[in-house]
């Protein structure tokens, strides 16, 4: 089954959390899936799931109250139910995972060497101190760090943000992971660094020929970087498909706010930004029908009240095979040609 | 690190010196004639105003306060001889005067108290910080459970019962209704006379200031804990596949032993200073029991003595705590 099957399968994800005020549904219905050597970036505003599902891919969710329905496998491998033991040897191992905030994920405490020694030796309990260290420095002559049989013995503290977030790359990468996860692996740094930590992820990723979930909310992150794209509103997938059709023809209003959203450095002076109004919805009582419409300016072209009574199916639509989106309108590319690039980038059109 | 210690203890020393000399001026300026009770013990409570006079005088309350504040830190220092009706005493350094009431150094009592004092101390905060702190981070790592709560009810209730009605009930019915064997006793005795009479003595003290002191204490290591154990790096912890002891322990509670270490730092401070209900009920002849009964009877060199020990004490375990805090927490610079 392994051998047929992508790397990463999830399917029908659905993720609940009891709350004081009532259930929460954080990620709902979810499916996607992953190969070696590839790169998925899930996209969506704070809140929509991104970070939810895919730490319930390393099933880092307390298991006295998160409920999670659903299949999660790993090279062929139920995640759903397993045990601690077995996730234990998934994590870190078979899939490692780089957080936002550098300085916040890294203990304060520890030495960066020590912190990445005891991710190696966590999984190679035959290795002495001196291998683990070994390693430690290794990696960190790898990710970029100078001097690092000398910086193995600093604290995070002392490092630079870039510094860190490579640090913390070392560590992922330190057992040879098939699948890393990375969640806003940019978002607290500067743009120059961040162009840095990319291009490290993307030699890393061709080195080790691993699979790569991005998390991001930035879409230049995810052209820079994704093979496929999953779009991620209100805990589910709305739009689904690879990068270039999801970035060069969207077919969902959403993510025609998200593109409408982000300034372009070379765009015409005239474009615009266009904000999406409002606020992402409470996953407590989310909208009726489609969790997107009371944000969604495009509404009224559909037929009746279709987009408050019902929750549209994630299908295929008019464009290609294996692009995927959840949207009443009968003619998105229509609609985006005519309405929205017009607006948010003009320059596009005239080329055409 | 070194030049840092220098300048906390320059700053102690200041303090000392500042708390030594309000004390000090509490003689001259103080509500009542200082020379009283001196006079009062060495005339078997034939005080008149003529014998007062003397006294005054002898004790040095018609000296400017400077001159004599100038002798009693010289006394600290080299000792001193100290003549009152007629009679010369050689009070050894550290002199910190004779007391009114017995007329021997004060010195020469306390350093027979302290080792009890100590005793209770050490023997209370071991117990309620080994208690305390599992306890805190067992609930912590339940948190929200029924275990839980019940221990935070329970010992909401225990810390909300007053401590002297709680040490009085344990001596009742331990030293009184069941006669305990061994712990049963109070009374404090040397450890070097008798070790079993030693721990028989201190058990029922430790065992109040353990239990009641442990209710603070899993609360605080509960507070740190939950606060640690939902930080980042505790997530990263769990990524990397470590397992959950190491994880709890060695990444969550290290992290949260520099606020428990902190508020441990000034209790034991405080625990060390004296403890007045535990030594009064439990019969341990300490410090606490000392100072209450000096300020009861006037005895303002016993009175001094106490309060400069407390802030000497208090002073210590300010400047410990820093440099533990430095140790524990690589952020802290001290240079």
């Amino acid at each position: 089954m392994s051998s047929t099957e992508p790397f990463l399968v999830v399917e029908d994800l659905t993720v609940r959390f009891p709350t004081e005020d009532g259930l929460v549904t954080a990620v709902q219905d979810l499916s996607y899936s992953v190969e070696k050597g590839k790169t998925l970036g899930i996209v969506g505003e704070s809140g929509s799931g991104k970070s939810v599902s895919s730490m319930a891919v390393l099933g880092l969710h307390d298991a006295r109250t998160a409920r999670i329905t659903g299949s999660i496998r790993v090279d062929g491998q139920e995640v759903v139910g397993l045990n601690e033991a077995g996730l234990r040897k998934l994590r870190g191992r078979q899939i490692a995972m780089i957080f936002q905030d550098a300085l916040a994920a890294l203990h304060p405490f520890y030495k960066i060497g020590g912190q990445l020694a005891e991710a190696y030796q966590v999984h190679h309990p035959k290795a002495t101190k001196r291998e683990a260290r070994r390693k430690a420095v290794e990696m960190l002559d790898r990710v970029g760090i100078p001097q690092p049989d000398r910086r193995v013995d600093d604290f995070p503290h002392q490092f630079s943000g870039g510094m860190r977030q490579r640090a913390m790359i070392a560590m992922g990468l330190i057992n040879d992971p098939s699948l890393l996860i990375a969640d806003e692996p940019t978002t607290a740094l500067d743009v120059t660094v961040q162009a840095q930590i990319l291009d490290l992820l993307q030699d890393l990723q061709r080195e080790f020929n691993s699979a790569v979930i991005i998390i991001t909310h930035d879409l230049g992150v995810i052209a820079e970087m994704a093979d496929d794209v999953l779009v991620m509103y209100a805990g589910r997938g709305v739009e689904y498909g690879p990068g270039k059709e999801i970035l060069t023809r969207p077919q969902m209003p959403y993510t025609w706010g998200l593109l409408s959203s982000v300034p372009d450095v070379r765009g015409d002076t005239d474009s615009k930004l266009i904000p999406i109004p409002g606020n992402p919805p409470s996953l407590l009582n989310p909208p009726t029908g489609c969790a997107f419409h009371p944000r969604c300016v495009h509404s009224d072209k559909v037929e009746g009240d279709l987009c408050v009574t019902t929750m549209p199916a994630f299908e295929q639509g008019n464009t290609g095979a294996g692009h995927l989106k959840r949207c009443h309108l009968r003619d998105p590319e229509v609609i985006f040609e005519r309405e929205v690039l017009p607006v948010i980038a003009p320059e596009l059109l005239e080329e055409k | 690190m070194f030049a840092y210690v220098v300048k906390r203890l320059l700053a102690g020393v200041l303090v000392l010196f500042l708390v030594s000399m309000s004390i000090f001026l509490l003689f001259w300026y103080g509500p009542n004639e200082p020379a009283r009770v001196m006079c009062d013990t060495k005339t078997s409570n034939r005080c008149n105003a003529e014998r007062l006079d003397r006294f005054t005088e002898e004790l040095g309350y018609n000296n400017a306060w400077y001159a004599e504040y100038g002798e009693y830190v010289k006394g600290v220092f080299v000792g001193r001889d100290i003549t009152v009706a007629a009679q010369t005493t050689r009070c050894d350094a550290p002199c910190f005067g004779l007391s009114y009431k017995n007329g021997k150094p004060v010195w020469e009592d306390m350093k027979e108290r302290l080792p009890a004092t100590f005793s209770v101390a050490i023997g209370g905060a071991t117990l309620y910080l080994l208690l305390g702190v599992p306890l805190g981070v067992a609930a912590a790592r339940r948190r929200g459970t029924v275990q839980d709560k019940a221990l935070v009810s329970s010992f909401l209730f225990l810390s909300s019962v007053p401590y002297y009605l709680f040490a009085l009930l344990t001596w009742l019915f331990f030293s009184l209704k069941w006669e305990v064997p061994v712990i049963g006793d109070t009374g404090y005795v040397p450890l070097t006379e008798s070790p079993t009479a030693w721990f028989g003595g201190l058990a029922l003290a430790w065992i109040c200031l353990g239990i009641f002191g442990c209710t603070q204490y899993t609360r605080y290591a509960r507070g740190a804990m939950v606060e640690a154990l939902s930080e980042d790096y505790i997530r990263t912890a769990k990524a990397k596949g470590l397992p959950t002891r190491t994880v709890v322990y060695r990444h969550g509670l290290r992290a949260a032993l520099v606020p428990i270490v902190t508020i441990f730092g000034i209790d034991f401070g405080t625990l060390l200073a004296g403890t007045i209900f535990t030594e009064e009920i439990f019969d341990i002849e300490g410090i606490g029991l000392w100072a209450l009964r000096a300020v009861g009877q006037r005895d303002l060199p016993i009175v001094s003595a106490t309060a400069l020990f407390s802030a000497v004490v208090l002073i210590m375990a300010n400047l410990i705590v820093d440099l533990v805090y430095s140790i524990l927490d690589p952020r802290v610079r001290l240079s």
